[in-house]
């Protein structure tokens, strides 16, 4: 066997491969509706999405913290743009732009809140969540907004076959962050504070400013998904992101993502969505009871966390192996 | 316990009853309705409700933990008691303790799975509220029990001693989780593991043990929390527990329980869960639309963390002279 080839198969995501293949084919074969142009096409504008909220809760894991609020920024960044284009005529570009700079200001006060009280980020980004999800409803009195310009819906709905145009948005997202998490200064500084946030200190990292701007990455991408979807959709609906938290822990953490931080997996995070979404999508070919998804998505994260864990232990094993208990020398 | 400063002291006591009384004499004041016979009768009992779901959250914060299946397992315990009523017609009081019941069994579920694979307590509740939700939507195919019996419908509107019998319900629990951090082994030995895991654990305290139990106590109060809701609301809905991780936060953390662990108030987290209740009535009375209910709340908690960091580093200071905590950022990991 050559050199990648090997690499390949012994890469950490290659089994969550073989699952997601595995899944795919048994779906294609039991259920011949599964490979219509149209469900495959559904299936992959869901992964687009999900990729960019898995790879905003990434971000924060990847500093060893992690964000509650990344649905709520998600969907108060959609409706603050349909809010513009809808009732103040503004462009489209100019809306878009101000949807994401409202995202990246959110992850800013996520992550500025967070380093200057030395709180949990737990419970700050619970609290900016309430904060961003309050004030959604409150602009929107719980209604959406409709007719959003179809410059607008007419990208989000656009596909080449079955291949739909969002997807772009979420490949180049992923080569983006690929490089900056591994080539960049600032990605290798977010992941040696996660790591081991002192030593990263001693090392001269500014550790409070690196949190600070892994906040604003994911405050960022959380928006930028949130206006596919809503672009998508066809209409600003206050309850975008409602239902991201579950999945942004779930796919991250089925990818290999440590949630102690310092160490994430792009690639296993897109195999996590495509999992999730291929569980959901043969749940509805199947004609079974949606409520399993719930069900197993909780699941996923405990078998995800579980296996982690297992690995971190054996690797640990590994390195330094337990000290075995000396033979009694026999002295009668 | 920590020790503390007078002054401090008594702005632990009387700072948030006073913010209370001013909420009190704002609404009174200009919200219609609001000191009718009728409405106290109803803001006790969306206050019981809203106490015994911070003290659930409350005990495992004590320990340093987190439990996010609060809601799930309220949901839960509800649904039960609503099938014991009305698919197997148990008398009342055995349904009540059928969901409490239930609570607890779903808590120590959570509390074994920690200890067992020494996994944090947010990820493995987080991962867990799903599971026992999305079980529970699936039994019940997401419908309610809406003709629960008549007794037990009557138990939620009738008045024992002038009040309901589940403000009674909340008071005793408060009683109780007080007489167990004051005056029982158990409680102090949850304080000793939520202030310092290693040390306890090296004093010869059952860690593990103590988390076990711990979870199956807010369990238990998770599911009591369900099955007040539902005499409070007369049937059983499977959204019941939806919208409770924030309020169960934020009750505590307004009354002063330390989120590090290791520090606990039950009369804070009583005066936190009244001054949430009384908020959302208030507002409701004065016809704020209920979402700003939601960002008030999210203001609250922000505004109650900011206030206990600064008092923890007044603390530090006027103890050590420290001007700043040596680990700031390291603080600001995830410690679970």
């Amino acid at each position: 066997m050559n050199r990648p080839v090997r690499n390949f198969i012994r890469a950490e995501s290659f089994p969550l491969l073989v699952v997601v293949v595995l899944a795919g084919a048994g779906l294609a074969v039991l259920r011949p509706e599964f490979t219509k142009e149209f469900n495959l096409y559904v299936l992959l504008f869901d992964i687009s999405g999900s990729m960019l909220v898995a790879f905003s809760q990434m971000m924060v894991i990847a500093t060893g913290g992690m964000s509650l609020a990344v649905g709520a920024t998600g969907g108060l960044s959609a409706v603050l743009a349909a809010g513009l284009m809808v009732s103040y005529g503004v462009p489209v570009e100019v809306a878009v732009v101000v949807g994401l700079l409202a995202g990246i200001a959110m992850g800013f006060a996520n992550g500025f809140l967070t380093v200057k009280t030395g709180i949990n980020p737990f419970i700050i980004t619970l609290a900016t969540s309430a904060a961003y999800e309050g004030t959604n409803f409150g602009i929107t009195s719980s209604n959406p907004y409709y007719d959003l310009p179809t410059q607008f819906t007419d990208f989000g709905q656009a596909r080449t076959s079955l291949f739909p145009h969002p997807l772009l948005i979420s490949i180049l997202v992923a080569v983006a962050l690929g490089f900056v998490l591994y080539r960049t200064v600032i990605g290798r500084s977010i992941l040696a504070v996660g790591g081991n946030a002192r030593a990263a200190e001693m090392a001269g990292i500014h550790v409070g400013r690196t949190i600070v701007i892994a906040h604003v990455i994911s405050g960022f991408l959380a928006a930028l998904g949130g206006l596919m979807l809503m672009a998508r959709l066809g209409n600003g609906s206050p309850t975008i992101g409602s239902q991201w938290l579950l999945p942004s822990f779930a796919t991250v953490l089925i990818g290999g993502a440590l949630l102690a931080g310092g160490k994430v997996s792009i690639t296993g995070a897109i195999l996590g969505c495509a999992l999730l979404a291929l569980i959901a999508n043969g749940l509805v070919i199947f004609r079974a009871d949606p409520y399993w998804v719930t069900f197993l998505e909780g699941a996923l994260i405990l078998a995800a966390v579980g296996l982690n864990q297992l690995r971190s232990t054996s690797t640990r094993q590994s390195i330094r192996p337990r000290p075995q208990a000396q033979p009694m020398p026999a002295t009668k | 316990m920590r020790h503390r400063s007078r002054a401090i002291d008594l702005w632990d006591r009387f700072g948030l009853l006073t913010i209370v009384l001013v909420s009190w004499l704002v609404f009174a004041l200009f919200a219609d309705g609001f000191t009718s016979d009728f409405n106290i009768f109803s803001v006790g009992r969306a206050v019981a409700v809203s106490v015994v779901i911070g003290l659930a959250q409350m005990v495992v914060i004590a320990t340093g933990g987190m439990n996010i299946s609060v809601g799930a397992i309220g949901g839960v315990s509800a649904m039960f008691t609503g099938w014991l009523l009305e698919g197997v017609g148990v008398p009342v009081p055995i349904a009540i303790l059928g969901g409490i019941g239930m609570g607890a069994a779903l808590g120590a579920i959570n509390g074994i799975v920690i200890v067992r694979t020494g996994i944090n307590s947010f990820i493995i509740t987080l991962g867990t509220a799903s599971v026992f939700s999305g079980l529970m939507y699936v039994v019940t195919k997401v419908q309610a029990f809406r003709n629960l019996p008549p007794d037990f419908i009557d138990l939620g509107q009738t008045r024992w001693l002038g009040v309901s019998p589940l403000v009674w319900a909340m008071v005793l629990t408060c009683a109780f989780l007080w007489f167990l951090y004051r005056g029982t082994t158990l409680g102090r030995q949850m304080l000793a593991t939520g202030a310092n895991p290693r040390t306890a654990r090296l004093s010869g305290v059952p860690v593990n043990r103590i988390i076990a139990v711990t979870h199956m106590l807010s369990g238990a109060l998770a599911g009591l929390a369900g099955v007040m809701l539902l005499l409070r609301i007369g049937s059983a809905i499977p959204t019941i527990g939806g919208d409770w991780v924030l309020p169960s936060f934020a009750a505590p953390a307004v009354g002063g329980t330390l989120l590090s662990g290791g520090v606990v108030s039950v009369v804070g987290t009583f005066i936190g869960g009244l001054l949430l209740a009384t908020i959302g009535n208030g507002l409701t009375l004065l016809n704020v639309p209920n979402f700003w209910v939601e960002l008030t709340t999210g203001l609250v908690l922000l505004l109650a963390v900011l206030l206990d960091r600064a008092r923890t580093l007044a603390v530090l200071r006027s103890r050590t002279g420290v001007q700043q905590p040596a680990a700031a950022p390291a603080a600001a990991k995830v410690e679970m």
